[in-house]
């Protein structure tokens, strides 16, 4: 059994159709990545498994690990383990990362029936998982993505996945503003979580990303559809002659 | 019925004082109908004339004439110090003599404050030239609140606090009510006394509360009712209460001024660090001192104190108007710190059977180098009026005003405070945080005077308020009032909304909307926050995601 089932899901937004039966089986250990031109839908797939309000499938089901999502609410989704990395990180002034942080963790563990982690013990994992993501202990201290770079909100969402061991992750263009070395940070960090038991859908614009962590499958999102799907070697494709070539031929 | 009309002398010294024939005869101890016969001038009032005379204030062979009471208005309402130390002065000179003890010790007695009046007895001399201040004002109008005009020969505050009812275990608790304590974590035993079952450990606490006054009493510092003060300590008492308040100041300062019951009074002597935070939640009868309260505290040359009141508990009374007054007083380079979380019943979604809360607070910095520092939370109450101030009094001298107002469903909150800068570099900071959720409307208002001599003063605002969903109200209402072109006065306001993108990152991250909300406004009120004390300052962050409970999603 697929550990993320996507069947056929359609989706309008202010009436337009935007997504327009997007089927997708993704199974446990795997990599994929979703390429797509800007507008082709990525982030409203995104949001879409996510369950923000608002983009409720018109057709179509999602399952998780078997059960469907579609009558789950976003936090619920999230707790049963689907994560969403951010295109763009939100700013919550006033509100302590560290804090943040061990609520959204507490309130993974309640799910899965473990015992809430007290402040010393979460602090001491917080402080292990952020080093690796050379996330300092002052960024913590300061209001969750509130004038953090661009590579600093990234290497953020990513210390969040870490720390909430999610069965799948969504990452959407996490590599969108990053330069070289932080690029680097944020691949090393995603890659060091890959394993057996959980999976990672890739949503990038760029084949950049993909020489850091690589997938095992691609697929090509255009207007709502994925109309093509290949190995890693359908990148190199969109690199060399862009999208256009791949969706004239479809 | 207008007064004003009234040509019978008696009947009019009657109704200006706000008695129905029923109460005067009750003190006479005749009935109603005698009493009437006497007013209308039927039977002989000889009998009488000696107490009637007591309780209107005047010679007995006044009783019967109405243009004495004109002289004494007169006498009131030009005076501008119009203060408690004037009518002490008029005690003592004989001027004013009243009796009404027999009065209370009735009343008292029944509600077990037959002590309390005793000790009393001396303010109570003066209750009536005060109360009748009150009877002379008129309610404001001016703060953006709604609410059915009050009766207020129809509150009973001439009467003693009710008593709330015993219990006998935490299973007649309401079960809302436990719910919210639970919520708070608040532990079992102090959810049963604040409940009000009956348990032992009621006197636990009374003994806890005698140790603490002990050690107080080590380093010299007062901590007690203001009852107590009055008796104990009348001189000091007498210097100060009303000093920066006057009777006359507002239509429910007036009020309090001639009803209240009892309340705190705190002394810190000359450089004496005041070793840990006072509490109401400390000290002996705060049990029932309930409606009007009354607190002073006096704070001497670079002494320190920090108070704490309320509770974050929610408070059920059956009392439905507020009215409390609190005066502070620093002298040179003292501090005081003044905190407060509220969290009186705000009655149902339409606000039905909720408190209305109408408080005065004022802080005279007296010293050179004083500083009071007010801290708010404010998340009760159908209706908050409530302004606590600043006099900058001494050069040097700081002022601050950190303010949390949450309003939900049909609450209305009128808040904020005023910073009267008279010393020269005297300076002050207001910062306020107001939320809106509901059809709940948030008012700040906000009060920067610098007078002329005022040079080089400053003062900071800012005020942000923050709505939740799209029928609840936040409105800013700043006057400045600048007279000396040397100071700086800054002021920054913003309204903001949590936005659906903020929401879905919580939610994304598995907490749920309500987690989401209450993070998102702690956020919001973050500088208010850290000026509260450490305990106090983890409790009201849960309140106010209580508070809002059931306002988003
Ligand atoms: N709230 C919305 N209402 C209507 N159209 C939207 C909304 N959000 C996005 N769109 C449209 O949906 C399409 C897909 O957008 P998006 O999913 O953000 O694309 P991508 O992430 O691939 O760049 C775009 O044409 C965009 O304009
Ligand atoms: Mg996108």
């Amino acid at each position: 059994m697929s550990l993320l089932e996507i069947k056929n899901a359609h989706l309008k937004l202010d009436d337009k159709n935007i997504l327009n039966g997007v089927s997708l089986s993704v199974n446990k250990g795997e990599v994929h990545a979703i390429m797509g031109p800007n507008g082709s839908g990525k982030s409203t797939l995104s949001y879409m498994l996510a369950g923000r309000d608002g983009y409720e499938l018109e057709e179509g089901e999602i399952l998780l690990d078997g059960i469907s999502l579609s009558e789950m609410e976003a936090d619920e989704r999230a707790r049963s383990g689907l994560f969403l990395a951010f295109q763009y990180p939100v700013e919550l002034p006033g509100v302590g990362g560290m804090s943040f942080l061990r609520e959204a963790v507490n309130s993974r563990r309640n799910f899965l029936g473990k015992k809430e982690l007290d402040h010393l013990a979460f602090v001491k994992e917080a402080r292990k998982e952020a080093s690796k993501m050379f996330v300092k202990d002052e960024m913590l201290k300061r209001a969750v993505n509130v004038g953090f770079s661009g590579g600093e909100k990234k290497r953020f969402e990513i210390l969040q996945m870490a720390l909430l061991k999610p069965k799948v992750s969504i990452l959407d263009e996490t590599d969108s503003g990053l330069d070289v070395d932080a690029l680097k940070i944020v691949s090393d960090g995603v890659n060091a979580q890959r394993n057996n038991e959980n999976a990672i859908v890739v949503i990038t614009h760029y084949q950049r990303l993909l020489d850091y962590i690589i997938p095992d499958f691609v697929h090509i999102l255009s207007d709502g559809v994925i109309i093509k799907s290949g190995g890693p070697e359908l990148a190199l494709e969109v690199e060399k002659n862009g999208y256009s070539g791949l969706i004239n031929a479809a | 019925m207008n007064k004003n009309n009234i040509t019978n002398p008696l009947e009019r010294r009657r109704v200006q004082f706000g008695y129905s024939q029923n109460d005067i005869s009750k003190l006479l101890g005749i009935t109603q109908s005698q009493y009437s016969r006497i007013e209308k001038g039927i039977s002989d009032p000889n009998k009488h004339l000696k107490k009637l005379s007591d309780i209107f204030n005047c010679m007995p062979n006044e009783v019967f004439q109405g243009e004495i009471l004109r002289e004494i208005e007169n006498d009131f309402i030009n005076d501008p110090k119009n203060s408690f130390q004037r009518l002490f002065h008029k005690r003592k000179s004989g001027y004013v003599h009243l009796n009404i003890q027999g009065w209370f010790t009735k009343k008292q007695v029944i509600n077990n404050y037959k002590m309390l009046i005793n000790e009393l007895e001396d303010w109570k001399v003066n209750e009536y030239g005060i109360r009748w201040k009150w009877l002379t004002m008129d309610e404001p109008n001016w703060a953006m609140v709604n609410f059915p005009k009050i009766d207020f020969q129809d509150i009973y505050y001439y009467s003693a606090p009710k008593t709330k009812p015993k219990l006998n275990s935490l299973d007649e608790v309401d079960p809302e009510l436990l719910k919210t304590y639970e919520k708070l974590g608040i532990p079992i035993k102090e959810q049963e006394v604040l409940a009000g079952v009956a348990v032992d450990y009621v006197f636990d606490s009374v003994s806890v509360a005698t140790t603490f006054r002990d050690k107080l009493a080590d380093e010299g510092i007062i901590f007690c009712p203001i009852s107590e003060a009055v008796q104990n300590y009348p001189d000091l008492v007498k210097k100060y209460i009303g000093s920066v308040i006057p009777i006359g100041d507002n239509y429910y300062a007036a009020l309090n001024s001639a009803v209240f019951t009892d309340g705190s009074f705190v002394y810190v002597p000359k450089g004496v660090k005041c070793p840990m935070e006072l509490s109401t939640y400390f000290r002996i009868n705060e049990q029932n001192s309930g409606q009007f309260e009354r607190t002073l505290i006096i704070v001497e040359d670079n002494a320190y104190v920090s108070y704490l009141e309320g509770c974050t508990a929610p408070q059920r009374d059956e009392n439905q108007l507020h009215a409390a007054v609190v005066e502070l007083v620093a002298m040179d380079d003292a501090e005081i710190k003044y905190s407060t979380v509220q969290n009186w019943y705000p009655g149902d979604k339409d606000g039905k059977g909720g408190i209305y809360n109408f408080v005065t607070k004022r802080g005279n910095c007296l010293g050179k180098r004083s500083k009071i520092s007010w801290t708010q939370v404010e998340t009760g109450s159908a209706i908050t009026w409530k302004y606590p101030s600043c006099v900058l009094r001494g050069d040097n001298s700081v002022g601050e005003f950190y303010s949390v107002a949450v309003a939900n469903n049909a609450q209305q909150a009128d808040t904020g405070t005023k910073m009267i800068h008279i010393g020269n570099n005297t300076k002050s900071t207001i910062i306020s945080k107001g939320i809106s959720a509901g059809k709940a409307q948030n008012t700040y208002r906000g009060q920067v005077q610098i007078q002329k001599n005022a040079k080089g003063s400053r003062n900071f605002t800012q005020c942000d308020s923050l709505l939740i969903g799209d029928q609840c109200g936040a409105h800013t209402v700043p006057y400045i009032n600048q007279h000396t072109p040397s100071a700086r006065v800054e002021h920054e306001a913003t309204t903001s909304k949590i936005s659906e993108d903020q929401l879905f990152y919580c939610l994304q991250r598995g907490l749920d909307t309500e987690q989401a909300t209450s993070l998102i406004v702690n956020g919001f009120c973050k500088e208010v926050m850290k000026e509260l004390p450490m305990e106090f300052a983890v409790e009201a962050q849960k309140l106010i995601g209580i508070s809002l409970e059931g306002s988003v999603g």
